[in-house]
């Protein structure tokens, strides 16, 4: 196989791992927000039904997890999925959404009482409390925990390949097995290294942004 | 009636009670000083007349208007909370200043997010009468109908870009007032406690309350700078301006209070004139606290 081929059946994977990468966390980043709240809720119920599940997934493999959502509809409810990408996806989505939803956790544990009550005696609702006050000081304090979480998200994307999703690592390890060549790893390696690369530059950039204040 | 009327304010903590029944009055314009040794109070009383804590028992009147009263208090909605709550504004010990807006920022926003709320209910009275034209038939001409449309929409911008510009001058005067009109652009985190403070005291003012709190508002701050905060809390007394400040500037209280309240053990244990208080204490632990705070200067 030429370099050129390898390249193009590569790129194919690379749409794939960056389709997986984009929904997961457009996806993910308000579920968590979302499940962040239900584990502070004042309705206990809530609040423990939400700390048990995250502790489920995050005390569970990834890898698990997908194999889960691919195969238990199937045989457990005889709705077996209709597509791969969709069962990793759901997988991966909420995984990450229960990750997120700890990082907001402590973001929004983080803020002092004070802030709030500045803005109820200023006369705000909660709800603009929450968005004009707090989120932003929550944004700018969690970002280099999420950086490390998505960071982590663009390599675990290759977990795909346990149930057959034609991503980047499935691609390059095809080839592999089909011509017997091995520096495809290595160039898929590349693949995965300049994305990330490309990713920590915009992250540290954001991180920047929001420098103009301390605390 | 007095301007603000307090009457057996009662506040436990489970079974801790932190507050045994406080009554007390003030008239428009005066500035009372509240005393105490830590743990008697002071701070849950003015958090509860800011309603951060729900009194347990009690009531308070403003101006004639019931505030708040424990017996009639069937859990208010929180509009209605919040449209009381703003009769009051309060000024934190550590100033709690908002890090990410500017200083400007931190005294526009409240009055601001409160205006919105206007314009959004006349922004959505406006869509309501045009989406009418659609069910109902119009009487009179359809041209003079939108006519009349766009020239509400026109007198709604028209009345935002007022206030803006009002809103942005007020922040500057009151900048200037304390004293930070070069501060405008200044963030919380480039600005010392004094300073901090006195933007905190412009933002309370920004909402016109009717009673002005202060919680210790110099207790933060290191000694040198307590000065420039203390000089702009006395250039706000004026006759419409009331204010309660909880203090432990003994001389600060003498010199600008017109009611002065010694707080012991969740009571008021001495209340009168700056005079009666600090000249003639009648309560023996008056005394050993106004003795003991003289120790410490
Ligand atoms: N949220 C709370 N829960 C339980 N106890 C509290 C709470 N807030 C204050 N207290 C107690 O109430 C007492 C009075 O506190 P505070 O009003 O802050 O006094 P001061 O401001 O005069 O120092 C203290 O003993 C304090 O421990
Ligand atoms: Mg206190």
């Amino acid at each position: 196989m030429s370099f050129a081929e390898v390249t193009l059946e590569l790129l194919k994977g690379f749409a794939v791992t960056c389709q997986l990468f984009i929904l997961t966390l457009v996806l993910a980043l308000p579920l968590g927000l979302i499940i962040a709240f239900g584990s502070m809720s004042r309705f206990l119920p809530l609040k423990y039904v939400t700390k048990a599940f995250v502790w489920v997934i995050r005390g569970t493999p990834l890898m698990l997890q997908v194999i889960a959502v691919f195969y238990v509809p199937g045989l457990v409810f005889d709705l077996p999925m209709s597509s791969r990408m969709l069962a990793v996806l759901i997988a991966f989505v909420i995984n990450y959404a229960c990750y997120f939803s700890e990082i907001y956790r402590g973001g929004i544990e983080s803020i002092s009482k004070g802030q709030y009550e500045a803005g109820q005696v200023l006369g705000l609702t909660k709800t603009q409390i929450f968005f004009k006050i707090v989120l932003f000081q929550v944004i700018k304090r969690i970002i280099p925990p999420m950086s490390n979480e998505i960071i982590t998200l663009v390599k675990d994307t290759s977990l795909a390949r346990i149930i057959a999703v034609e991503e980047l690592t499935r691609l390059s390890q095809d080839i592999v097995n089909v011509y017997g060549i091995v520096w495809p790893l290595f160039y898929a390696g590349a693949f995965y290294l300049v994305f990330n690369g490309l990713l920590s530059v915009l992250l540290s950039w954001v991180e920047k942004k929001m420098d103009f204040y301390k605390g | 009636m007095a301007f603000l009327e307090v009457k057996g304010i009662k506040k436990n903590y489970g079974s801790l009670q932190v507050l045994k029944g406080i009554d007390f009055s003030l008239q428009k314009g005066e500035v009372l000083a509240i005393i105490g040794s830590s743990g008697s109070g002071k701070t849950t009383l003015l958090r509860c007349l800011n309603m951060l804590e729900i009194p347990s028992e009690g009531s308070f009147y403003l101006d004639g208007e019931l505030i708040y009263d424990a017996v009639r208090h069937v859990k208010a909605n929180d509009s209605e909370l919040r449209k009381k709550r703003l009769h009051f504004g309060l000024v934190f010990q550590n100033f709690n200043l908002f890090p990410q807006y500017n200083v400007k920022q931190n005294i526009m926003l409240a009055p601001k997010l409160l205006r919105k709320k206007v314009v959004s209910a006349a922004k959505k009275d406006l869509r309501k009468k045009k989406l009418n034209v659609v069910f109902y038939p119009l009487r009179g001409s359809k041209k003079n109908f939108y006519n009349l449309l766009k020239e509400e929409k026109n007198k709604l911008l028209s009345e935002e870009k007022y206030f803006a510009e009002k809103l942005s001058s007020q922040a500057e005067e009151l900048l200037a007032g304390v004293g930070l009109s070069d501060k405008a652009t200044a963030y919380p985190c480039q600005l010392s406690g004094g300073q901090s403070q006195r933007v905190a005291i412009a933002r309370a003012l920004a909402l016109e309350p009717d009673v002005l709190c202060f919680d210790e508002p110099t207790s933060a701050l290191d000694p040198e700078l307590t000065g420039e905060v203390l000089k702009v809390i006395r250039g706000l007394k004026s006759s419409s301006r009331t204010m309660i400040v909880v203090t432990h500037e003994m001389d600060f209280a003498r010199s600008v209070a017109d009611k002065v309240i010694f707080m012991a053990d969740g009571v008021i244990e001495e209340e009168g004139t700056p005079e009666e208080v600090f000249g003639n204490p009648k309560s023996e632990k008056t005394k050993a606290f106004l003795l003991k705070a003289e120790d410490r200067i």
